[in-house]
Protein backbone atom coordinates (compact mmCIF):
# COMPACT_ATOMS: atom_id res chain seq x y z
CA UNK A 1 0.00 0.00 0.00
CA UNK A 2 1.50 3.45 -1.03
CA UNK A 3 1.98 5.97 1.62
CA UNK A 4 -0.84 7.92 0.72
CA UNK A 5 -3.27 5.05 1.15
CA UNK A 6 -1.89 4.78 4.42
CA UNK A 7 -4.44 3.45 7.05
CA UNK A 8 -4.73 5.81 10.35
CA UNK A 9 -2.60 3.60 12.56
CA UNK A 10 0.61 2.89 9.88
CA UNK A 11 0.70 6.34 9.32
CA UNK A 12 0.76 7.45 13.06
CA UNK A 13 3.32 4.58 13.22
CA UNK A 14 4.91 5.51 10.19
CA UNK A 15 4.94 2.55 8.99
CA UNK A 16 4.08 1.07 5.78
CA UNK A 17 0.72 -0.37 5.45
CA UNK A 18 0.60 -3.39 4.09
CA UNK A 19 -2.00 -5.48 2.32
CA UNK A 20 -3.18 -7.42 5.39
CA UNK A 21 -3.01 -4.42 7.82
CA UNK A 22 -5.25 -5.91 10.42
CA UNK A 23 -6.09 -2.34 11.58
CA UNK A 24 -6.35 -0.65 8.15
CA UNK A 25 -10.50 -1.36 7.86
CA UNK A 26 -11.58 -0.12 11.14
CA UNK A 27 -9.03 2.97 11.35
CA UNK A 28 -9.74 4.60 8.26
CA UNK A 29 -7.08 7.20 7.59
CA UNK A 30 -10.30 9.99 7.20
CA UNK A 31 -10.09 9.57 11.16
CA UNK A 32 -6.84 9.86 12.50
CA UNK A 33 -8.05 10.91 16.14
CA UNK A 34 -9.75 7.68 16.37
CA UNK A 35 -6.36 5.64 16.15
CA UNK A 36 -4.45 8.22 17.99
CA UNK A 37 -6.82 7.63 21.24
CA UNK A 38 -6.71 3.72 20.96
CA UNK A 39 -2.98 3.71 20.82
CA UNK A 40 -2.62 6.12 23.68
CA UNK A 41 -5.09 3.90 26.30
CA UNK A 42 -4.52 0.45 24.65
CA UNK A 43 -1.77 1.22 22.51
CA UNK A 44 -1.35 -0.77 18.98
CA UNK A 45 0.34 -3.93 19.50
CA UNK A 46 -2.62 -4.51 21.88
CA UNK A 47 -5.06 -3.59 19.64
CA UNK A 48 -3.85 -5.41 16.96
CA UNK A 49 -3.21 -8.55 19.20
CA UNK A 50 -7.48 -8.42 20.30
CA UNK A 51 -8.71 -8.48 16.90
CA UNK A 52 -6.55 -10.99 15.76
CA UNK A 53 -8.23 -13.46 18.35
CA UNK A 54 -11.64 -11.97 17.25
CA UNK A 55 -13.38 -14.09 13.91
CA UNK A 56 -13.04 -11.53 11.14
CA UNK A 57 -17.13 -10.66 11.08
CA UNK A 58 -16.85 -9.02 15.08
CA UNK A 59 -13.97 -7.08 14.05
CA UNK A 60 -15.75 -4.27 13.25
CA UNK A 61 -18.21 -4.38 16.44
CA UNK A 62 -14.57 -4.59 18.70
CA UNK A 63 -12.73 -1.89 16.86
CA UNK A 64 -15.77 0.24 17.77
CA UNK A 65 -16.19 -0.84 21.22
CA UNK A 66 -12.39 -0.23 21.99
CA UNK A 67 -12.71 3.30 20.49
CA UNK A 68 -15.24 4.41 22.56
CA UNK A 69 -13.87 3.07 25.67
CA UNK A 70 -10.72 4.70 24.60
CA UNK A 71 -12.70 8.03 23.74
CA UNK A 72 -14.51 7.62 27.38
CA UNK A 73 -11.02 6.96 28.67
CA UNK A 74 -9.64 10.32 27.46
CA UNK A 75 -12.90 12.23 28.50
CA UNK A 76 -12.43 11.09 32.09
CA UNK A 77 -9.11 9.60 32.71
CA UNK A 78 -10.15 8.14 35.96
CA UNK A 79 -13.17 6.54 35.66
CA UNK A 80 -13.35 6.31 31.73
CA UNK A 81 -16.42 3.84 30.49
CA UNK A 82 -17.11 2.74 34.19
CA UNK A 83 -17.77 6.59 34.93
CA UNK A 84 -20.61 6.08 32.06
CA UNK A 85 -22.02 2.95 33.58
CA UNK A 86 -22.39 5.07 36.87
CA UNK A 87 -24.48 7.67 35.40
CA UNK A 88 -26.69 5.31 33.43
CA UNK A 89 -26.95 3.75 36.95
CA UNK A 90 -27.88 7.12 38.55
CA UNK A 91 -30.61 7.83 35.80
CA UNK A 92 -32.27 4.26 35.94
CA UNK A 93 -32.43 4.59 39.78
CA UNK A 94 -34.23 8.07 39.62
CA UNK A 95 -36.31 7.34 36.45
CA UNK A 96 -37.40 3.94 38.56
CA UNK A 97 -38.61 6.28 41.47
CA UNK A 98 -40.46 8.78 39.01
CA UNK A 99 -42.22 6.11 37.32
CA UNK A 100 -43.57 4.44 41.10
CA UNK A 101 -44.49 7.91 41.64
CA UNK A 102 -46.63 8.81 38.56
CA UNK A 103 -48.01 5.23 38.96
CA UNK A 104 -49.42 5.54 42.37
CA UNK A 105 -51.04 9.09 40.93
CA UNK A 106 -52.72 7.07 38.54
CA UNK A 107 -53.91 4.62 40.51
CA UNK A 108 -55.01 7.23 42.93
CA UNK A 109 -56.78 9.09 40.17
CA UNK A 110 -58.70 6.41 38.60
CA UNK A 111 -59.85 5.35 42.28
CA UNK A 112 -61.41 8.80 42.87
CA UNK A 113 -62.56 8.72 39.08
CA UNK A 114 -64.10 5.08 40.12
CA UNK A 115 -66.12 6.37 43.52
CA UNK A 116 -67.68 9.42 41.88
CA UNK A 117 -68.98 7.14 39.30
CA UNK A 118 -70.20 4.93 41.43
CA UNK A 119 -72.14 7.28 43.76
CA UNK A 120 -73.31 8.89 40.48
CA UNK A 121 -74.63 5.26 39.77
CA UNK A 122 -75.70 5.09 42.97
CA UNK A 123 -78.21 8.03 42.73
CA UNK A 124 -79.23 7.76 39.51
CA UNK A 125 -80.91 4.49 40.54
CA UNK A 126 -82.49 5.38 43.48
CA UNK A 127 -83.74 8.57 41.27
CA UNK A 128 -85.28 5.89 38.32
CA UNK A 129 -87.10 3.37 41.20
CA UNK A 130 -88.10 6.25 43.69
CA UNK A 131 -91.67 5.21 42.30
CA UNK A 132 -91.44 1.84 43.05
CA UNK A 133 -90.96 2.43 47.51
CA UNK A 134 -94.20 1.75 48.56
CA UNK A 135 -95.63 4.32 50.86
CA UNK A 136 -94.14 3.96 54.42
CA UNK A 137 -96.53 4.33 57.93
CA UNK A 138 -94.76 7.62 59.02
CA UNK A 139 -92.41 7.30 61.99
CA UNK A 140 -93.31 8.66 65.16
CA UNK A 141 -91.48 11.62 66.21
CA UNK A 142 -90.08 12.13 62.67
CA UNK A 143 -91.45 15.48 60.78
CA UNK A 144 -93.74 14.04 57.95
CA UNK A 145 -92.13 14.87 54.08
CA UNK A 146 -93.82 17.24 52.03
CA UNK A 147 -96.65 15.85 49.74
CA UNK A 148 -94.79 15.61 46.27
CA UNK A 149 -97.18 17.52 43.87
CA UNK B 1 10.53 -1.97 47.54
CA UNK B 2 13.79 -2.45 49.26
CA UNK B 3 13.78 -5.54 51.40
CA UNK B 4 10.23 -6.63 51.16
CA UNK B 5 8.76 -8.77 48.19
CA UNK B 6 8.18 -6.80 44.92
CA UNK B 7 4.40 -6.11 44.02
CA UNK B 8 2.34 -8.07 41.70
CA UNK B 9 3.47 -5.93 38.51
CA UNK B 10 7.35 -6.03 39.26
CA UNK B 11 6.99 -10.08 39.75
CA UNK B 12 5.01 -10.62 36.70
CA UNK B 13 7.35 -7.71 34.68
CA UNK B 14 10.28 -9.66 36.40
CA UNK B 15 12.07 -5.97 37.50
CA UNK B 16 12.87 -4.93 40.77
CA UNK B 17 10.72 -3.71 42.72
CA UNK B 18 12.00 0.42 43.61
CA UNK B 19 10.59 2.42 46.97
CA UNK B 20 8.86 4.60 44.17
CA UNK B 21 6.85 1.84 42.30
CA UNK B 22 3.97 3.88 40.15
CA UNK B 23 2.23 0.13 40.47
CA UNK B 24 3.37 -1.38 44.07
CA UNK B 25 0.39 0.97 46.18
CA UNK B 26 -2.54 -0.51 43.83
CA UNK B 27 -1.40 -3.96 42.65
CA UNK B 28 0.02 -5.47 46.07
CA UNK B 29 1.77 -9.28 45.24
CA UNK B 30 -0.93 -11.32 47.12
CA UNK B 31 -3.31 -11.06 43.83
CA UNK B 32 -0.64 -10.99 40.77
CA UNK B 33 -4.14 -11.53 38.69
CA UNK B 34 -5.43 -8.12 39.24
CA UNK B 35 -2.09 -6.79 37.64
CA UNK B 36 -2.14 -9.52 34.94
CA UNK B 37 -5.69 -9.01 33.05
CA UNK B 38 -4.81 -5.01 33.60
CA UNK B 39 -1.55 -5.66 31.69
CA UNK B 40 -3.18 -7.76 29.22
CA UNK B 41 -5.64 -5.57 27.54
CA UNK B 42 -3.75 -2.07 28.80
CA UNK B 43 -0.17 -2.78 28.79
CA UNK B 44 2.15 -1.74 31.64
CA UNK B 45 3.93 1.29 30.27
CA UNK B 46 0.24 2.74 29.23
CA UNK B 47 -1.11 2.12 32.91
CA UNK B 48 2.46 3.57 34.35
CA UNK B 49 1.53 7.02 31.58
CA UNK B 50 -2.12 6.93 32.94
CA UNK B 51 -1.34 6.79 36.59
CA UNK B 52 1.51 9.61 36.42
CA UNK B 53 -1.22 11.99 34.85
CA UNK B 54 -3.41 11.94 37.67
CA UNK B 55 -2.87 13.24 41.12
CA UNK B 56 -2.24 10.72 44.00
CA UNK B 57 -5.31 10.87 45.48
CA UNK B 58 -7.10 9.46 42.25
CA UNK B 59 -5.05 7.01 41.42
CA UNK B 60 -6.56 4.35 43.05
CA UNK B 61 -10.03 5.49 41.89
CA UNK B 62 -8.26 4.75 38.07
CA UNK B 63 -6.89 1.73 38.93
CA UNK B 64 -10.43 0.23 39.92
CA UNK B 65 -12.14 1.04 37.35
CA UNK B 66 -8.91 -0.10 34.53
CA UNK B 67 -9.38 -3.36 36.65
CA UNK B 68 -13.15 -3.07 35.96
CA UNK B 69 -12.81 -2.47 32.10
CA UNK B 70 -10.05 -5.00 31.58
CA UNK B 71 -11.92 -7.65 33.45
CA UNK B 72 -15.46 -6.79 31.14
CA UNK B 73 -13.15 -7.40 28.35
CA UNK B 74 -11.69 -10.75 29.18
CA UNK B 75 -14.92 -11.78 29.55
CA UNK B 76 -16.32 -9.95 26.19
CA UNK B 77 -13.48 -10.06 23.94
CA UNK B 78 -16.12 -8.26 21.38
CA UNK B 79 -17.63 -5.36 23.66
CA UNK B 80 -16.32 -5.29 26.93
CA UNK B 81 -17.90 -2.11 28.93
CA UNK B 82 -19.75 -1.29 26.08
CA UNK B 83 -21.98 -4.19 26.13
CA UNK B 84 -23.50 -3.58 29.82
CA UNK B 85 -23.38 0.47 28.69
CA UNK B 86 -25.56 -0.56 25.81
CA UNK B 87 -27.95 -3.13 28.59
CA UNK B 88 -28.60 -0.15 30.49
CA UNK B 89 -29.01 2.63 28.07
CA UNK B 90 -31.69 -0.02 26.43
CA UNK B 91 -33.44 0.22 30.36
CA UNK B 92 -33.59 3.53 30.75
CA UNK B 93 -35.39 4.27 27.21
CA UNK B 94 -37.83 1.17 28.61
CA UNK B 95 -38.60 3.56 31.80
CA UNK B 96 -38.98 6.63 29.86
CA UNK B 97 -41.31 5.06 27.46
CA UNK B 98 -43.10 3.66 30.72
CA UNK B 99 -43.11 7.09 32.36
CA UNK B 100 -44.63 9.21 29.03
CA UNK B 101 -47.87 6.13 28.87
CA UNK B 102 -47.93 6.63 32.67
CA UNK B 103 -47.88 10.47 32.08
CA UNK B 104 -50.48 10.20 29.21
CA UNK B 105 -52.96 8.13 31.53
CA UNK B 106 -52.60 10.93 34.05
CA UNK B 107 -53.65 13.26 31.53
CA UNK B 108 -56.34 11.50 30.13
CA UNK B 109 -57.83 11.09 33.71
CA UNK B 110 -57.74 14.81 34.15
CA UNK B 111 -59.14 15.82 30.93
CA UNK B 112 -61.71 13.00 31.71
CA UNK B 113 -62.74 15.09 35.06
CA UNK B 114 -63.05 18.40 33.70
CA UNK B 115 -66.99 19.38 32.92
CA UNK B 116 -66.95 20.94 29.13
CA UNK B 117 -66.26 24.51 29.07
CA UNK B 118 -69.54 25.59 28.17
CA UNK B 119 -70.91 24.54 31.12
CA UNK B 120 -68.48 26.17 33.30
CA UNK B 121 -69.10 29.68 35.05
CA UNK B 122 -65.15 30.67 34.84
CA UNK B 123 -63.24 33.57 35.76
CA UNK B 124 -60.64 34.70 33.61
CA UNK B 125 -57.84 33.53 35.89
CA UNK B 126 -59.41 30.00 36.17
CA UNK B 127 -59.57 29.79 32.09
CA UNK B 128 -56.00 30.81 32.22
CA UNK B 129 -54.94 28.71 35.00
CA UNK B 130 -56.33 25.10 32.51
CA UNK B 131 -54.76 26.66 29.57
CA UNK B 132 -50.78 26.59 31.30
CA UNK B 133 -51.70 23.34 32.91
CA UNK B 134 -52.36 21.30 30.02
CA UNK B 135 -49.73 23.36 27.95
CA UNK B 136 -46.76 22.56 30.84
CA UNK B 137 -47.83 18.86 30.50
CA UNK B 138 -47.88 18.49 27.39
CA UNK B 139 -44.24 19.23 26.67
CA UNK B 140 -42.97 16.62 29.07
CA UNK B 141 -44.58 14.34 27.63
CA UNK B 142 -42.80 14.83 24.25
CA UNK B 143 -39.22 15.57 25.50
CA UNK B 144 -39.48 12.56 27.47
CA UNK B 145 -36.63 10.95 26.05
CA UNK B 146 -34.65 13.69 26.30
CA UNK B 147 -35.71 16.06 29.96
CA UNK B 148 -33.26 17.27 31.43
CA UNK B 149 -32.35 15.16 34.56
CA UNK B 150 -32.08 12.30 32.05
CA UNK B 151 -28.45 12.00 30.17
CA UNK B 152 -28.49 12.08 26.49
CA UNK B 153 -27.49 8.67 24.80
CA UNK B 154 -23.59 8.11 25.34
CA UNK B 155 -23.53 5.61 22.72
CA UNK B 156 -25.57 8.12 19.95
CA UNK B 157 -23.43 10.85 21.30
CA UNK B 158 -19.96 9.59 20.56
CA UNK B 159 -21.38 7.80 17.36
CA UNK B 160 -19.40 9.61 15.19
CA UNK B 161 -16.44 8.79 16.53
CA UNK B 162 -17.06 4.91 15.12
Amino acid sequence: MSNSTRCAACRYLRRRCCDDCVLAPYFPSANPERFACVHRIFGASNVARMLQQIPVEQRRQAADAIALEAYWRVQDPVYGSVGVISMLQREISVAQRELAETQAQVSIYTAQVQSQSNQITQVQYLVDNAHLIPNQPPIPGLCQPPDIP
Amino acid sequence: MGGNSPCASCKLLRRRCTKDCIFAPYFPSDDPHKFAIVHKIFGASNVSKMLQELPVHQRADAVGSLVYEATARMRDPVYGCVGAISYLQNQVSQLQMQLAVAQTEILCIQMQQEPPLAEQKMEADDKSFVINNNLTAMPQLLNYASSSNVAQDPLKREFLWT
